[in-house]
């Protein structure tokens, strides 16, 4: 329950952030909104020599629209992803998402810098963002690169990141109006992981799905991008035979680990089932 | 770890006071503040009864370190009760529809319904239960603290409070 | 204020007595965080102690280097067996008459027992020295299957029991056997079934969970070196038995040995019985001389402090076709962990269970328990279920919805047919027991026309043919439960805690000025004793609740009681309230007597004073009798206004109830929905119906986690899964279905008030309720049982063996 010591730093700039993180290097974590890491810390789970907070680094906070993308600040939190209108009109599957992380006083504090960074299979928004095909904006003491959300991902907790770096943005391309999302989320109880859950954006003309992408949380190592899956409902109108097909082929990719909240059989089933059920409703919701 | 020195406002008085990095918020307001409403009933972030309104966020104060406090404005359940010493209308609500037994989860219970009647004055009783999903409680099954906090929502807006029927 | 002006219903309602929804005067302290929980204690001087708790499940410890720990900066001492072997408290013995390691003693029997005793200035140098403890250990064989534990190749576990074949409850016969206990007419039991047209058996377990109370196990023990006196501030549900138990152990005497239970954040049963912590901060007070902390953190609570159930009961009903119901038996496999540290009265290792017979009238039944040792954490306690019952309710009411299916009768039907008449009581049950009183018909009937239980079945039987013809992937179930609970525990002839009867007390003093202060030897942990207590004695004196303070869990000013638990608060010091109060008001009589210069019999009570019978201008109200008591008592007679009543209750107390739950189960995620919860609850007679109402809210929310999915489950190897809140099922406000309360009313003719008690009910009729609607909603598809928990993942994987996935 009490955490081992460590140095604590308030880097007021980017560039003192990733000094920091250079000098420190392996003895260093960033500390964004604290809800998963001080909960490991607390548990002696991870012990940081340093740790380097970026709270007051005002260029991390900040939603906005950059052209055909959206840009969210890595230390927007969730409480103000659920509260902005521009994310609620343009990319609302992130805003669904939201309100089905954690609980409110964490969503609070709680990044969706810090859900996407760690790795964490269990985090949500890793598979809402590989959804939108966003990509993550990283800085390092090497400089700013980009990478793709469906290519940051490696196992758990082993990203992209490169030793130093931090997410400061998270570009979203922004869906065509009218577009179709859902976030199905199957949980013990509110604040919990995902038992399974899927993510889809989809694009439908007149009833019939012209483009769709469906990715799964917590039903692997990393956050899935179910692509056959995807591919077995373009051209339909979503009838049995295509969801049947949809949920066969993502299963196909799960590799679920076995906890209290089921064994491998039963959160595979399920997985699919919560992509059968996310297809209808996004399809449900699209409006062209 | 050489300690620090943090300022903040709690419950509207300005304290100074030397901490430890790694000291938690909870423990640094119960045991260098002696302000002991707040508690501890987990170890990983779950139960919500440490919960306190940090500049304006409901937040559970086991969860941050008191030295990511450093100049925030924090309330804490002493800090509720009206300036004449009467109870605030969440505390008389919580009384009037017995919302509480053990009274543990009470002040993280009421520090959290005070943000959420701010974030929204006139919750439906979903509303209510989704607000509240951050505390638990073992005592009372849930079912009084939404009527408190119903009634509460109710005196705040002005109208007419309905007492639990005799 | 003239009270000759107000009406009879005005004085009534001034007093705020028995019946009435008085608002608590605990909530004006608790609202405004100034509770006095243990943890908020800050003595001066005062240390803080933690724990270094073993890795294994079983293991020899070969090695403990305490040696990097003492040089942490802050830490004075590490206490380790052989610290406490020095003062003979190395093992302590339980309330079920095991013995328990405070500190592992060579060897550790379940996953995070206790190895060391880190004492230093603050929780954070504590928790640091604990980190730099090493342990070496060799593992050894485990045992987690109760099933396994006797097993002619089992592992030793109690090598201190080595050639003991016999133990505090008889004979024990194997090395992991605690004892058999067994009740009933086995010969005529047997012969019923043997003759019997219809039987059913079925292995009926209840799994092992934890009362998890929001408030986890604490102390602060701080002993006065100068004075030779000890004072421990606790977590304690029993603060006269933990004062006399520290007596025995520490051979401090009593009367220099203070316990003090401030208030207590929700006991459950897990703060009955000693802990290592206290026994650990009381021993590093003496050798610090400083007091010293020990808070447990939740992790250290769900996984070594008292578990519950963890009762595997192999259950059997005989009965005629028609569905009379002919016997009963029932076999149950108990697994106490490493130590029996069961709180339950001496004679009862398997606590009240014999009241599995329920609320029926089975002519014969017979019940044997045996206890076995396995690599768990010690125990087990009531949570909330007053020893032993919730697993009766459980195994009794999953029998006869068993055997309602087998015969093809609703489940409704054959409980009404089944049931003790109102005219058999006071009844005599095949197990031993004297039911006080009760009217099941009348309560079961209520229950089944609020819900409209006839149409519910038409719906089920409805949505069953359509889930057959595949309009729909949901099924529902009706779960019926009415139990019989005994609580109020109990009568010296035959309960007993470590020797103490289980009588409980009540100390008066009313004060010249009319107010009063009242003590009882219970102790509440949220139960609002403070409120209801003072409404006993406002309608019993006629002073108002609000001039009467109630105190408890000091045990240097409180009457010597056994403590609250089991529900026996309202049976037993209820009861002592209510005698002690009548003490008080007999003397009142005579004062008011000579007050109004006429005979006693002449005078009869009214709300709040005596009037003459027939001349009702002569009236002389409490506040007067009380100041004549101090002022001008008659002659002859002690001025003065107090009494005290130890209440050594003559029977146990028997609350009942009917509880209906309406559910829908998603074959497809095993997602469950609780469209309606109904209860119905017969308690007699009724103090505060706010705070009865408030009660049942909270132990079917209890129930509903318990059922739906709380659990402590161990590996293969010891590992305990599910030790933290990530994982251990407490439902939040959105999980917790809304609970439609009612009553009836049958007052306990043996009790002083007719008040039987309510605080475990609802976790006694809960759970069967939740189960069996789980089993009625897939029973059309060919179950006999599902276990519990009734888990999503569990319930999918019932459709699953079904074959309902395509």
């Amino acid at each position: 329950m009490i955490p081992a010591p460590f140095a604590y730093h308030r880097p007021k700039s980017l560039a003192e952030a990733t000094a920091l993180l250079g000098q420190h290097a392996d003895t260093a974590r960033v500390l964004a909104g604290g809800q998963s890491l001080i909960p490991m810390m607390k548990l002696r789970l991870a012990a940081p020599d340093h740790l380097v907070d970026i709270g007051a680094i005002a260029e991390l906070k900040g939603i906005a629209r950059k052209g055909d993308s959206i840009s969210i600040g890595a230390m927007t939190t969730q409480h103000e992803l659920v509260a902005s209108p521009l994310v609620a009109e343009t990319v609302p599957i992130i805003r669904e998402t939201s309100l089905l992380v954690a609980d409110p006083q964490v969503r609070y504090l709680g990044t969706v810098g810090g859900n996407v960074a760690n790795g964490d299979p269990g985090n949500d928004m890793p598979a809402v963002m590989m959804c939108l095909d966003a990509s993550y904006r990283l800085l390092g003491r090497g400089g700013e690169r980009r990478v793709k959300a469906r290519e940051f991902y490696r196992g758990a907790y082993a990203t992209a990141l490169a030793d130093g770096e931090i997410v400061t943005a998270i570009e979203v391309p922004i869906p065509r109006a009218g577009h179709g999302y859902a976030y199905e989320k199957l949980k013990r109880k509110i604040g919990d992981y995902a038992t399974a859950a899927a993510a889809v954006v989809l694009v439908a003309d007149a009833g019939k799905i012209s483009q769709c992408a469906i990715t799964l949380s917590n039903l692997g190592d990393t956050p899935l991008n179910a692509e056959a899956a995807a591919a077995a409902v373009v051209g339909s109108s979503l009838d049995a035979a295509a969801l049947a097909a949809a949920a066969k082929a993502a299963r196909t990719i799960m590799a679920p680990a076995a906890d209290t909240r089921g064994s491998v059989e039963y959160r595979t089933y399920v997985g699919g089932v919560m992509v059968e059920r996310a297809l209808k409703r996004a399809l449900a919701r699209s409006k062209t | 770890m050489a300690k620090t020195q943090v300022r903040m406002s709690v419950n509207g008085r300005e304290v100074e006071a030397l901490v430890e990095p790694r000291t938690l918020l909870i423990h640094f307001l119960r045991e260098q503040l002696s302000l002991t409403g707040a508690h501890i009933g987990c170890d990983t972030t779950h139960c919500g009864a440490c919960t306190v309104d940090l500049d304006g966020k409901s937040v559970k104060s086991c969860t941050l370190f008191a030295i990511q406090a450093d100049g925030a404005s924090i309330t804490t359940i002493e800090g509720m009760a009206n300036a004449d010493g009467s109870l605030s209308a969440l505390q008389e609500g919580f009384r009037m529809e017995h919302g509480l037994q053990c009274g543990f989860c009470t002040p993280g219970m009421i520090m959290r319904a005070h943000r959420l009647l701010k974030e929204n004055a006139n919750p439906s009783e979903e509303e209510i239960r989704f607000g509240i999903s951050g505390n638990l409680c073992r005592c009372t099954g849930y079912q009084n603290i939404v009527k408190a906090i119903q009634y509460a929502a109710a005196k705040l807006s002005g109208a007419p409070a309905k007492e639990a029927a005799e | 204020m003239n009270t000759a002006v107000l009406t009879r219903a005005e004085r009534e309602a001034r007093l705020e007595g028995m019946g009435c929804k008085r608002k608590r005067v605990e909530d004006i302290r608790f609202t405004q965080g100034r509770g006095n929980y243990v943890d908020d204690l800050k003595l001066p001087g005062m240390l803080f102690g933690d724990f270094v708790r073993s890795q294994y499940a079983h293991a020899r410890i070969k090695r403990i280097d305490t040696s990097k720990a003492v040089k942490v900066p802050g830490v004075l001492a590490v206490l380790t067996a052989e610290e406490l072997k020095g003062v003979n408290l190395a093992w302590m013995p339980t309330l079920a008459g095991d013995v328990q390691m405070v500190l592992a003693d060579g060897k550790v029997l379940f996953q995070n027992q206790e190895i060391a005793f880190v004492v230093a200035e603050d929780r954070y140098a504590a928790a640091d020295g604990v980190e730099a403890v090493e342990v070496e250990y060799e593992e050894l064989p485990v045992i987690v299957d109760p099933f396994k534990s006797m097993a002619p190749d089992a592992p030793v576990l109690r090598e201190d029991l080595a050639g003991k074949t016999s133990g505090a409850h008889g004979a024990r016969r194997h090395h992991n056997h605690i004892f058999e206990w067994t009740a009933g007419d086995k010969a005529a039991t047997d012969a019923a079934f043997a003759s019997a047209e219809v039987t059913i058996k079925e292995l009926i377990s209840y799994h092992r969970t934890h009362p998890s109370p929001l408030e986890t196990c604490q102390c602060v023990a701080a002993f006065d070196k100068i004075k030779g006196e000890l004072t421990v501030y606790g977590t304690f549900q029993a603060p006269h038995v933990i004062r006399t138990v520290a007596s025995l152990l520490s051979k401090i005497p009593e009367h220099k040995i203070h316990i003090i239970a401030p208030d207590i954040g929700g006991g459950f049963g897990n703060k009955v019985g000693a802990y290592s912590g206290y026994i650990c901060a009381i021993v590093a007070s003496i050798v610090t001389g400083k007091p010293v902390k020990w808070v447990e953190d939740r992790i250290e609570n769900l996984t070594t402090t008292s578990f519950a159930r963890d009762y595997h009961m192999t259950t059997e009903i005989a009965a005629r076709k028609d569905g009379t119901v002919t016997g009963l038996r029932v076999h149950v496999l108990a697994d106490h962990g490493g130590f029996d540290a069961c709180a339950d009265p001496s004679k009862f290792p398997a606590g009240f269970f014999a009241i599995v017979t329920g609320s029926y009238d089975f002519p014969v039944a017979h019940v044997a328990v045996d206890g076995v040792y396995t690599n768990k954490a010690p125990g087990g306690v009531a949570y909330r279920c007053s020893l032993r019952v919730t697993e009766a309710a459980y195994a009794i009411e999953r029998g006869m919805d068993i055997l309602a299916q087998k015969l093809g009768i609703d489940p409704a039907q054959l409980r009404l047919k089944n049931f003790i008449k109102r005219e058999q009581f006071p009844y005599q049950s095949a197990l031993g027991w004297e039911y006080d009183s009760g009217d099941y018909h009348t309560a079961m009937n209520k229950a089944l026309d609020a819900v409209g239980y006839p149409a519910l079945r038409a719906e089920q039987a409805a949505k069953r043919e359509a889930f057959k013809r595949g309009e729909t992937r949901e099924v529902m179930g009706i779960g019926l439960c009415f139990f019989t609970e005994i609580v109020g525990a109990g009568p010296s002839k035959n309960c007993d805690v470590l020797g103490l009867a289980m009588f409980d007390s009540c100390e008066i003093r009313v004060h010249p000025t009319g107010s009063a202060t009242a003590r009882m030897g219970s102790k509440s942990q949220g139960q609002g004793h403070e409120t209801t207590y003072a409404q006993i004695v406002a309608s019993e004196i006629g002073i108002p609740a609000d001039d009467i303070v109630v105190e408890e869990g000091n045990t240097d000013t409180a009457p010597y009681g056994i403590g609250t638990f089991g529900s026996r608060s309202t049976p037993v010091a209820g009861a002592a309230i209510a005698m002690a109060s009548r003490k008080i008001r007999n003397k009142a009589q005579m004062i008011a007597a000579y007050l109004l210069e006429v005979h006693e019999s002449d005078l009869e009570w009214d709300v709040d004073g005596f009037r003459v019978k027939g001349l009702p201008e002569k009236f002389k109200g409490m506040k007067e009798i009380v100041w004549a008591a101090y002022h001008s008592p008659p002659p002859g007679m002690e001025p003065g206004l107090e009494a005290v009543s130890y209440y050594d209750p003559p029977n146990m107390t028997y609350p009942f109830g009917a509880y209906i739950c309406v559910m829908d189960i998603d074959v497809d995620t095993g997602v469950y929905k609780v469209r309606r919860f109904y209860a119905l609850d017969d308690c007699g007679t009724r103090i505060n119906p706010m705070i009865i109402e408030g009660q049942v809210h909270g132990g079917l929310t209890e129930a509903f986690a318990i059922a739906m999915g709380q659990e402590i489950r161990y590996d293969e190897i010891g590992n305990v899964v599910g030790g933290s809140f990530m994982d251990f099922f407490l439902p939040t406000a959105v999980e917790t279905p809304k609970w439609e309360t009612d009553y009836t009313v049958t007052p306990s003719p043996h009790h002083p008030i007719g008040a039987k008690g309510v605080g475990e009910s609802p976790n006694v009729g809960g759970v069967p309720a939740f189960s069996n609607a789980v089993n009625d909603a897939f029973s059309f598809l060919g179950t006999t049982h599902i276990q519990m928990p009734h888990d999503h993942w569990r319930n999918w994987a019932v459709a699953q063996r079904l074959g309902l996935h395509r």
